[in-house]
């Protein structure tokens, strides 16, 4: 096994009918098809999921550490982006 | 087994099983019972053989995984024949029923594959065929005919893999299915106490192994499995030699410490 014919996947599995597919994992596989199996294997056992998603892990991009500050820490003094910043007005009910 | 001819046998062979059915179970059902438990047990020993020494992690926990369905049809299955320990701990090799298929050596992972393959294939068409039907065993088959509908794909998966493969991976895969060939004619023996003529499953079987061994490019083996050269006397108590070795690792605990619990 080499990680040329044995390539990192990664997981994703629905719980339940109406929710999304999330991350659980990853594993080693030679193809997609035997890459779902062995995530119905290791990641379904238990009556984890109804749905699975395979990803060669090298498809993703990632966000990098380096890039932390630029990407997320400005969000940080923006309190008014969250809806708990807002006082409900009187009368309105189903918020 | 000292050097006796296993591949024909009279069907006197076999000590008494030391667990009585429960009373009142019609015999031939009880019997059929202890033929297709001692399948799933001795099957699901070889595999878990593979924990800790399998090629990857991945493909571990999958062998693991089909030996653990193979276990729960078992304990079930011994269940209806009688106390299940004693059953799989206390017998001689002569009284166990399983077919000489699935107590091959696991050999290299082609044999490990081709032996699932062939044993899948069958047990996936007697069970769909006793789930149809309302005999004994009806509800135990429709549970696990989905459990081995995932092995035979599992099998199938490998075989296309390993046969389309690399030379080398070719030249191993077939060297199994030629190897293994010889037992694949015992498991369309008549079997009494099933309202399934296993007979009946053969040209099924055939055409189904046939099909995948060339999706894969491997040849269909062409030795015999059928007549005097063909294996397969394990549904009278008759093994092969290495099955006296694999039972004893299953039973040396049991026996050792009678009544243990974990």
């Amino acid at each position: 096994m080499s990680s040329d014919t044995w390539p990192l996947w990664e997981v994703f599995v629905r719980s339940r009918r109406g929710l999304s597919h999330t991350h659980a994992g990853s594993l080693h596989a030679p193809d997609a098809e035997m890459a779902l199996r062995n995530a119905r294997d290791l990641y379904t056992r238990r009556m984890e999921g109804v749905s699975l998603w395979v990803v060669p892990s090298a498809a993703i991009t990632a966000s990098s550490p380096d890039e932390k500050d630029p990407f997320f820490e400005s969000a940080a003094d923006k309190p008014y982006r969250h809806p708990t910043f807002y006082e409900i007005p009187e009368g309105v009910k189903h918020l | 087994m000292t050097g006796t001819d296993t591949t024909t046998a009279p069907a006197t062979a076999g000590a008494a099983v030391t667990a009585p059915a429960p009373t009142g179970a019609d015999p031939a059902v009880t019997a059929a019972a202890l033929a297709l438990g001692d399948d799933a047990l001795v099957l699901a020993q070889r595999l878990g053989e593979w924990a800790g020494s399998a090629p990857v992690l991945e493909e571990e926990v999958a062998l693991a995984n089909i030996a653990l369905d193979l276990l729960g049809q078992a304990r079930i299955l011994l269940s209806l024949a009688g106390d299940e320990d004693e059953l799989a701990f206390l017998r001689e090799e002569r009284a166990f029923r399983n077919l000489q298929l699935v107590e091959q050596p696991n050999g290299d992972f082609a044999h490990t594959i081709a032996r699932q393959l062939y044993f899948s294939t069958y047990q996936r068409l007697l069970y769909a065929a006793l789930a149809a039907g309302d005999g004994p065993l009806a509800g135990l088959a429709a549970k696990a005919v989905k459990e081995v509908a995932y092995h035979q794909d599992h099998a199938e998966q490998w075989t296309l893999r390993l046969g389309d493969g690399t030379e080398e991976s070719r030249r191993r895969m077939q060297t199994a299915c030629d190897a293994l060939w010889r037992y694949t004619g015992e498991p369309f023996q008549p079997l009494g106490g099933l309202d399934v003529d296993p007979t009946t499953l053969e040209t099924a079987w055939l055409d189904s192994v046939t099909a995948v061994l060339t999706r894969a490019g491997l040849t269909v083996p062409a030795g015999p499995r059928t007549g005097a050269w063909r294996a397969g006397a394990g549904r009278q108590g008759l093994h092969t030699e290495s099955f006296g070795r694999m039972l004893a690792e299953m039973q040396h605990l049991h026996r050792s410490h009678p009544g243990a619990t974990w």
